[in-house]
């Protein structure tokens, strides 16, 4: 299947989201740099990294989201193009106003760099069809914008909506309602600050991060 | 034209940075601070023919986000 990873000045998590989009759909995906004004063609889904994009410069993924690409991005998931930000891609697609809300500063002030125990609060997803509904996953984060805050009108809506796709088992970060990851009203847009990239063989300790992949191969239908 | 734009967090919105310099000041014993919200000053030199409408569009595109961040576009040598 044809996939494509977004690259800002600044991302370094592209390559590991690479090999492990390489590993699950068996082909390198493309890497489209920033200055790009399309996407190329007929791609099963596009994913956008972590990372520090332009430096963080202004709000965490406030630059990158107006880059040439994003609108290219933004046209294609109005679409339906599955598209999946981790981390700083997750910044990157709430600046955009692709996803609700906002990923603020960590309540703690600390940069959190280690696993997470995580629930599945959504399993229905065209990203999350391989877990089981509750289930307690583990899969790490290294970020120090990782605290999703939004007003309760849009806390209610987004959680009465089944959009929260993982839930942090604790405290990690200060983000309202322990939300980790959020689904745009479509289903085909998911931002997540946990790395699933980096959990995918036996080798990373784990390999919860694997199925993400492997579910959305399978939802888009190669 | 030298226009200044103040981004500072919505009144409901946690400050964790604002926190951080309060409790250092506490710590540098400094007494009656009651609280500290931090923001951002952004200046901006703009030619005369830019209207007060597009700073505004300005703000609400990139400058500030709308979600978590009020603006306050102020023109000290008007």
């Amino acid at each position: 299947m044809k996939t494509a990873v977004i690259v800002f000045p600044g991302s370094n998590c592209d390559r590991d989201l690479a090999v492990a989009i390489e590993a699950v759909t068996g082909t390198a995906p493309a890497m489209v740099w920033h200055r790009e004004t399309e996407l190329p063609a007929g791609l099963g889904f596009v994913a956008i990294p972590g990372g520090f994009s332009y430096g963080d410069y202004l709000r965490s993924g406030a630059m990158a989201a107006r880059s040439p690409v994003m609108r290219a991005v933004a046209e294609a998931a109005g679409r339906g193009l599955p598209v999946l930000g981790v981390c700083n891609g997750f910044q990157v697609l709430t600046e955009a106003g692709l996803l609700p809300g906002a990923l603020m500063r960590n309540a703690g002030l600390n940069f959190v760099c280690r696993d997470v125990a995580l629930t599945v609060e959504n399993s229905q997803s065209m990203f999350t069809s391989r877990y089981g509904a509750g289930e307690a996953i583990t899969i790490p984060v290294a970020h120090h914008d990782g605290n999703f805050s939004a007003d309760e009108a849009t806390l209610d809506r987004i959680e009465g909506e089944g959009r929260v796709a993982f839930r942090y088992a604790g405290p990690v970060n200060g983000s309202a309602r322990d939300i980790a990851g959020v689904l745009n009203d479509a289903g085909n847009v998911l931002g997540m600050m946990p790395h699933p990239e980096r959990m995918i063989e036996p080798a990373h300790g784990r390999s919860d991060g694997r199925r993400l992949f492997e579910g959305l191969l399978e939802s888009v239908g190669a | 034209m030298k226009t200044r734009v103040y981004v500072t967090l919505k009144g409901g919105v946690l400050d964790p940075q604002g926190k951080a310099i309060h409790h250092a000041l506490d710590g540098l014993g400094f007494a009656g601070v009651n609280d500290v919200r931090a923001g951002k000053m952004i200046e901006l030199d703009l030619a005369d023919s830019v209207s007060e409408a597009e700073v505004e569009e300005m703000c609400r595109k990139l400058l500030a986000n709308t979600v978590i961040e009020n603006f306050r576009i102020e023109h000290p040598a008007k």
